[in-house]
């Protein structure tokens, strides 16, 4: 059809286009990648966009993907066309409805973004593994190796699910192909609808079920029949295949794009075949092509559709002369035989070869694993493949794109290999996620495409720390379309849009001989060369790079658009590469600036944005390059000389960007680590730091106590301590009566701290001359540095203070304990980690934790460096990532191990007390540990049974000694955020808390999905705008403590550190001190609330006041008033509170008489709530009335009426 | 006996002296519909602040990018929506629904700091219907090296440009603190002024003792803050061809009286509707009604300017200083 357009769009878009058109209903749930496939059509839906049907989708977010998929089998089965997206665990949680939707012969298509399965670690990125766990299901799998496919055979996806019966998962390469953007035709509605049978969509409806004629599904069968009517669907299967090739060949007469259930690619009289799915495809067809222009006699066999497998048609699409086949699997199935494509394919050739090629011998079939977890697969692996296979006896099972210096599976290639032509721009940019580089190339990428007759592909690598996390833009230019999905690696343009980065990143390197090096530069063209490290320079000379400098923040600055140096560092780029006329480009530009702020109402950010354009091409200058290298200066090493092996071997390998050229040997062989190395890795990512004035402080603490990334601490210490000291250390006579005539500091880690100024904000003591000089101010941080680090230095040698002296109860004495969390990478100001650092000062030396997946487990676990740390006696928290759903359930299988653990120990200790000493034996078991005091001397009790049990020549004496640690008072967690225990996990968690037994959970309430981009959960407060409540969130917050309250025996505590310190404190201590299941609920503050985060304890202060989240704590042991209101009445209105979050605000610009609507009633939701914890506190705990009350107010609220009315 | 209440400003016929000062109350189309009927003869709409919409467009756009592209997981936090009502839309939207809701005269007021949003504002606001427009120029010349001859000529730029952009009836609203109150408003009225507005209450920053942090703070005014404007406008009456508005403090009909009498056109209240409501018009009405009888006035038009200073028969009592006044006020001399 001619009124098809170009579009350059990610896989994500091109497929979730398809969905919404072709939906009816989707049920959603935000996993990575997969989350922007359900975002999209939920946007749409609430913009009213409809599908070919004419109506809007009903987009609905589930509480996990079990319920998803359980809501789209519902659906299907009452006759909608019905889907859903996911991927990896997510998509291993609708395996029991697969089955079903495929036992009932249900059409209805998945969409998959290919990731893979947390096993030794979780990975956020792509691989079949997920894929390949559900081919038993009896689904369809359809692969897309390109953007363009990923919309095309999506719709024939559609078609042919409707027509065969058989549900399809349509999948691709999750980030490679769902976050690759580039260039497609795009299909018009009228395509949509010429490929859908109406009919077809009709036998669909009629097999639903309907009370007018009304039947029965999902029977109980038994052994005399089951069997049978599992057989009963093969005619389906049998004609699956033939189906989609019939919709594939009508689709090719829609549009031209011909695809085959097997795709052969390559000489037709080929001696060697790679057999592979998805984005591999791209890669392996470049090479392909130049290995045959090379003389070489290769091919590739794509696979499409890859279940049903007819083995017939894949032999059928071999070249006869095929002597050697590569069957590529992006998965591993350890102890099989070969990965599911190998076997797939030996069997298929066993099968038909004979009746393919009769006399010809079988080929050979070898099998190989590539790019798990997203690992580069590249044309010259690709190459090194066909060479292997060339070999006179090549492996047989083999790895590519690894060195396994282990099993010695790997093969080798030559890195050198490339198939990139020269008439290709193939751009690098390093950039901030602040500064906009990842928009600015995507937009270029959108320009080149959209009005250009070039086609352009954009690919964005990012860190795994969310503050001063860097990001990798890889941009290719090219008069062809452009198949190979992989990175750039010879790079014709690179751009460094930070100078700190030429200190820490090599980039150079991926630079061609004469390629254009751009820098962002606050140094001209006249003085920038001497800043540059020797490494830079270097690479510079010998490269002969063409070198230039802008100064994009001065000119941000000055076109006061504050960081944000997207549009200038583009324009300078189109004014480099000469990609197309610069006038063109610069109109360009300024339409997408008017596209993406226009609707905002942003003319003044239009304007802005256009003069920093216009300014942006007198900013930029050559550089003239000297003939010889002159700086001293070199670049920083990843870690410390001094780290341990492991942490500069392997750790500091993966921080340098080299961790693809560590060998297998480097790694552990299951997935455990050491912890506490996040100090090794000195990121210095702050511009300003707190300093500390020792003449006003206070010594509260707050600053210490509010930290997200324990980098500000306290000491106290006898004097004689500073010897030594360096000068310029800071110290100031101890104001408490615990440690007369001891000295007190408060010290920054410089190269540790983001800056966030949560310290400051919180620090209460004032200058009575200066009034904004308080006791920690910011300051530029290069001023203070040296002396700063020198001074860090010596305070970690100072030692910590004796735990059992301490006044732990106290704000400030709690902050006198070691943080054995330090320097994660959570967002700079992050409102969760201030929680779980206190947590481990006050419990970290013996505490387990089970942590649920999301922020928490990514800045707790996410390599090369981890947080939790030690003590200088080698103690601290140990701690696990299981699933998303089942951390409370983790953390109860811990406690369930660890009692099991002690009364053996108890049984041991008895039946060795004669020869132990009956009085050790009776004070471990004896002693109730329930402070520091007790804890620290049973840990002597334990190193005196060590001691003696050594000595013991006895089974039990051994079994004994290894269990010994288990009799110090272990202190079990479970942590994870919203979305796990209002959401996913909350049936676990439920069953944790009625279990009674000794756990604590945290949840860190942030009031949205925070880790997966800000979806609503149940504790969403009514009005806020989140993904999947564009028109802010409908229904009122789910009051959890409330349902925990109601069995009884749970202690309860809601808390909120920012609003009042000490509650917090207490109710932590509280709550891990008390024998029986702990729920605490944090507020934290969050990016996803829409604040300038360093308001976000005043934020805090503010819900807590306006009673949106009002504090309590439940304590089971306090018989005559357990329910405990400690925050004060509700004061100020709602939304005045509201109107500071961009979360609620938003609305209020958006939909100003919705959002009135939604505050009023979110107001009385305070009232109301109010109201009853009022109730509730003056109730007595023992005769029951109170927790019925509580399950009754539970259960009122978020009632499905409300929402209807909403 | 009747008496005629009808007066002229800007070039409208009003029905009374009585006109509504920019405030938070026409924010609502009803309470507009509310004061038309306790008597308003016109409304000044409450300010369009240029700044607040720059400062909402920066930060609507900061909050759908911050932290965005940084996290492979979570590339936005924000679904976006399809329209955002933070340009001018609104406020213009309001302007159309407040004339079809009344009859009165309604003026747009428009608090603005940069030249290209003066003019584009203007235009906007004339072309939703506004029958006038009035500019609320406030500029703090924090800069200790400008001078008070710089920041008045960028106030009759700004003036000047608006005029020539628009074509219904400007008035400007000023402060009192120019070195020569009277030259400043004759050059105003030069630059293209139709009216002038006497005098702004500034917003004012305060001190939080708390949390000691400055805060700003708005108080309702008193009845005392109208003898300011009171002096300026007996002074400007007869000296410059404008029409003149006396606001702040107008609360009983004294201070209306004494504000016709000294020459205002009209005068502008609101402290006194957030105090006693709309009904509070009614009184204010009769008040002067009654006090026009008692002193047998036929019209508003015999009453105004007939104390300004040229009429009145102490001029030089207008430009005594506070000293004179407390001088002759310790003797207990009527002044």
């Amino acid at each position: 059809m001619s009124n098809r357009r170009f579009v350059t769009v990610e896989g994500n878009e091109a497929t979730a286009y398809i969905a919404h058109l072709c939906n009816e209903v989707m049920a959603i749930y935000p996993i990575t990648p997969s989350s922007s496939l359900g975002e999209m059509p939920d946007e749409w839906a609430s913009k009213g966009r409809k599908n070919i049907l004419g109506v809007v989708p009903d987009v609905v977010e589930m509480q996990s993907e079990a319920g998803a998929a359980g809501a789209v089998h519902g659906s299907l089965q009452a006759g909608a066309l019905t889907s859903t997206f996911t991927a990896s665990q997510g998509l291993l949680l609708m395996i029991p409805n697969m089955f079903k939707i495929a036992g009932e012969l249900t059409s209805t298509v998945f969409h998959v973004t290919a990731r893979t399965i947390a096993t030794h670690a979780l990975s956020i990125f792509g691989d079949h593994s997920d894929v390949m766990a559900v081919r038993n299901t009896g689904w369809a799998l359809l692969a897309s190796s390109s953007v363009q496919e990923s919309q095309d055979l999506a719709l024939i996806a559609y078609a042919a699910t409707l027509e065969s019966r058989i549900p399809f998962l349509h999948f691709y390469d999750g980030f490679r192909i769902s976050h690759e953007v580039n260039l497609i035709e795009q299909l018009t509605e009228e395509d949509v609808r010429a490929m859908l049978d109406p009919e077809m969509i009709r036998a669909h409806r009629l097999r639903a079920m309907n009370p007018e004629r009304p039947v029965l599904r999902g029977t109980a069968q038994n052994p005399d029949v089951f069997f049978q009517a599992r057989e009963a669907c093969n005619p389906f299967y049998q004609r699956c295949p033939a189906i989609v090739q019939k919709v594939m060949d009508r689709f090719a007469a829609l549009t031209g794009r011909h695809y085959h259930l097997f795709d052969y690619y390559g000489a037709p009289d080929a001696d060697r075949v790679i057999v592979i799915m998805s984005s591999g495809c791209g890669v392996v067809e470049e090479t392909v092509d130049k290995l045959n222009s090379e003389g070489q006699k290769v091919g590739l066999v794509k696979v499409r559709l890859y279940r049903p497998f007819d083995g017939r048609v894949f032999v059928q699409s071999l070249p006869p002369t095929v002597q050697t086949i590569a069957a590529m699997d992006r998965t591993k199935e350890p102890g099989s035989l070969g990965e599911p494509m190998y076997l797939d394919v030996v069997a298929a050739l066993t099968e038909y070869w004979a009746e393919h090629a009769p006399g010809k011998p079988m080929p050979r079939v070898i099998g190989g694993r590539y790019g798990l977890s997203s690992k580069e697969f590249t044309p010259a692996m690709a190459a090194g493949i066909f060479a292997e296979m060339a070999k006179p006896a090549p492996k047989r099972h083999f790895t590519v794109g690894i060195v396994d210096d282990v099993t010695h599976l790997s093969i080798e290639y030559d890195p050198n290999f490339s198939t990139e032509a020269a008439d290709v721009t193939r751009a690098v940019f390093f950039g901030l996620g602040a500064d906009g580089t990842v928009s600015s190339v995507r937009n270029t990428c959108k320009i080149v495409g959209e009005n250009t007759p070039l086609y352009a592909q954009a690919y964005f690598v990012y860190d795994s720390r969310k503050a001063g996390s860097l990001t990798t833009s890889h941009l290719r230019i090219s008069p062809r379309p452009i198949r190979g999905s992989y990175l750039v690696s010879r790079a014709n343009f690179v751009a460094c849009h930070q100078f700190v980065f030429l200190d820490r990143i090599e980039m150079l390197s991926m630079a061609e001989p004469g390629a254009i090096f751009l820098l962002n530069s606050p140094f001209g063209p006249e003085e920038v060369w001497d800043h540059l490290p020797v490494e830079v320079q270097q690479q510079i000379i010998d490269k002969k790079l063409r070198f230039y400098v802008v100064d994009a923040y001065r000119v941000a600055r000055e076109a006061q658009l504050g960081v944000r140096i997207n549009t200038i560092m583009q324009t300078c780029f189109f004014k480099l590469s000469g990609v197309l006329p610069l006038e063109d480009a610069i109109k360009h530009i300024k339409e997408g600036i008017v596209q993406t702020y226009g609707k905002k109402g942003g003319g003044v950010i239009v304007e802005r944005n256009f003069a920093a354009v216009d300014r942006a091409i007198d900013a930029l200058a050559e550089v003239p390059v000297p003939k010889n290298v002159t700086s001293t200066k070199r670049r920083v090493l990843p870690v410390p000389e001094t780290a341990p092996p492991f942490v500069k071997d392997v750790l500091g390998k993966m921080i340098a960007n080299q961790g693809d050229d560590l060998p297998v040997s480097a790694l552990p062989v299951d997935g455990t680590f050491p912890t506490g190395t996040t100090q090794y890795e000195k990121r210095s990512i702050a511009q300003d730091i707190p300093i500390w004035d020792p003449a006003i402080c206070t010594q509260c603490g707050f600053c210490a106590l509010v930290c997200p990334h324990a980098s500000i601490r306290l000491k106290v210490y006898p004097p004689e301590v500073l010897k030594g000291a360096p000068a310029g250390f800071k110290s100031t006579a101890w104001r408490g009566k615990e440690y007369p005539g001891w000295l007190f500091t408060v010290q920054v880690a410089p190269d540790d701290c983001t800056g966030c100024g949560l310290c400051v904000e919180a620090c209460p003591a004032r200058d009575k001359q200066v009034a904004k000089h308080k006791a920690v101010d910011m300051l530029p941080k290069l001023e203070h540095l040296d002396r700063e680090r020198l001074c860090w230095d010596f305070f970690l040698r100072i030692p910590e203070v004796d735990r059992s002296t301490v006044k732990i109860d106290t704000i400030k004495g709690s902050q006198l304990l070691q943080p054995l969390f330090e320097f994660s990478g959570a967002c700079a100001g992050c409102g969760e980690t201030p929680y779980v650092k206190l947590i481990t000062q006050l419990f970290g030396d013996r505490m387990m934790i089970a942590n649920a997946t999301g922020c928490s487990s990514i800045y707790g676990g996410n390599l090369p460096c981890t947080p939790y740390c030690t003590n200088s006696q080698g103690h601290g928290p140990t701690w696990s990532n299981s699933l998303f759903e089942d951390a409370a359930e983790f953390g109860f299988g811990f406690r369930l191990a660890v009692d099991q653990q002690i009364r053996y120990c108890h049984e041991l200790l008895k039946g060795l007390s004669g020869l132990l000493g009956d009085e050790l034996v009776r004070a471990l078991i004896e002693c109730k540990q329930e402070n520091e005091l007790e804890i620290e001397e049973q840990r002597r009790r334990v190193a005196e049974l060590k001691r003696r049990l050594a000595q013991i020549d006895h089974e039990d004496a051994r079994n004994l000694l290894a269990s010994a640690d288990y009799l110090i008072r272990r202190s079990i967690w479970s942590f994870g955020g919203d979305g796990w225990a209002y959401d996913i996990g909350f049936g676990g968690l439920d069953h944790v808390l009625a279990s009674g037994r000794d756990i604590n959970i945290l949840v860190m309430d942030t009031e949205v999905y925070s880790n997966t981009g800000g979806q609503s959960s149940k504790s969403t407060p009514r009005g806020a705008v989140a993904k999947f409540a564009a028109s802010g969130k409908p229904s009122r917050k789910k009051d959890l403590g409330l349902m925990a309250i109601s069995y009884g025996n749970v202690f309860v505590g809601q808390i909120a550190l920012g609003a009042n310190p000490l509650h917090a404190l207490r109710t932590t201590i509280a709550a891990e001190s008390y024998r029986g299941p702990s729920l605490l609920i944090a507020l934290s503050h969050c990016i996803g609330w829409g604040i300038d985060i360093v308001t976000g304890l005043e934020q805090q202060k503010e819900a807590v006041a306006c009673g949106a989240w009002p504090l309590y704590h439940y304590d089971p042991r306090d018989k005559e008033k357990p329910f405990h209101l400690d925050s004060k009445p509700p004061k100020g209105s709602f939304k005045d509170f509201a109107l500071k979050q961009a979360r609620f605000a938003i609305l209020a610009r958006s939909k100003p008489e919705r959002a009135e609507e939604l505050f009023a009633m979110a107001q009385e939701d305070i009232y109301e709530r109010w109201r009853i914890y009022e109730m509730l506190a003056e109730m007595k705990g023992t005769d029951g009335r109170m927790q019925r009350l509580a399950a009754m107010a539970a259960e009122t609220t978020g009632s499905p009426k409300e929402e209807v009315e909403a | 006996m009747s008496v005629d209440l009808s007066t002229k400003y800007l070039g409208f016929s009003l029905a009374n002296p009585i006109v509504v000062a920019a405030c938070t109350l026409s924010q609502k189309v009803d309470n507009v519909r509310r004061l038309e009927a306790a008597g308003a003869s016109a409304v000044v709409l409450y300010s369009l602040f240029e700044e607040q919409i720059t400062h909402e467009q920066v930060e609507l756009a900061r909050v759908h990018e911050f932290g965005t592209d940084s996290f492979a997981e979570a590339l936005t936090y924000f679904p976006e929506a399809d329209d955002y009502q933070v340009g001018p839309e609104s406020y213009l939207r309001h302007i159309e629904q407040v004339k079809q809701a009344v009859r009165i005269p309604i003026i747009a007021s428009l608090n603005g700091v940069s030249r290209g949003g003066w003019i584009r504002y203007a235009r906007l606001m004339q072309d939703a219907g506004a029958d006038a427009l009035e500019l609320n120029v406030y500029f703090i010349a924090a800069d200790c090296d400008m001078t008070g001859a710089e920041v008045e000529q960028q106030y009759l730029e700004l003036v000047q440009a608006v005029a020539e952009s628009v074509s219904i009836p400007l008035a400007v609203k000023i402060g009192a603190q120019f070195s020569s109150p009277g030259n400043m408003a004759k050059r105003l009225v030069e630059a293209g002024a139709k009216g002038l507005v006497l005098f702004n209450r500034f917003l004012q920053p305060d001190i939080n003792l708390e949390a000691l942090q400055v805060c700003p703070h708005l108080e309702l005014s008193t009845p005392f803050e109208s003898l300011l404007p009171l002096r300026w406008i007996a002074i400007l009456r007869g000296r410059v061809d404008c029409s003149l508005a006396l606001t702040s403090g107008v609360h009983t009909p004294q201070e209306l009286i004494k504000g016709l009498l000294v020459g205002a056109d009209v005068t502008m209240i609101a402290s006194v509707l957030y105090r006693k409501g709309p009904g509070e018009i009614v009184r204010l009405l009769d008040g002067l009604r009654q006090w026009m009888i008692d002193n047998e006035y036929e019209s508003v038009e015999q009453m105004k300017g007939s104390m300004s200073q040229c009429k009145c028969p102490d001029p030089a009592a207008f430009e005594r200083g506070n000293y004179m006044k407390a001088l002759v006020s310790y003797t207990g001399q009527p002044i």
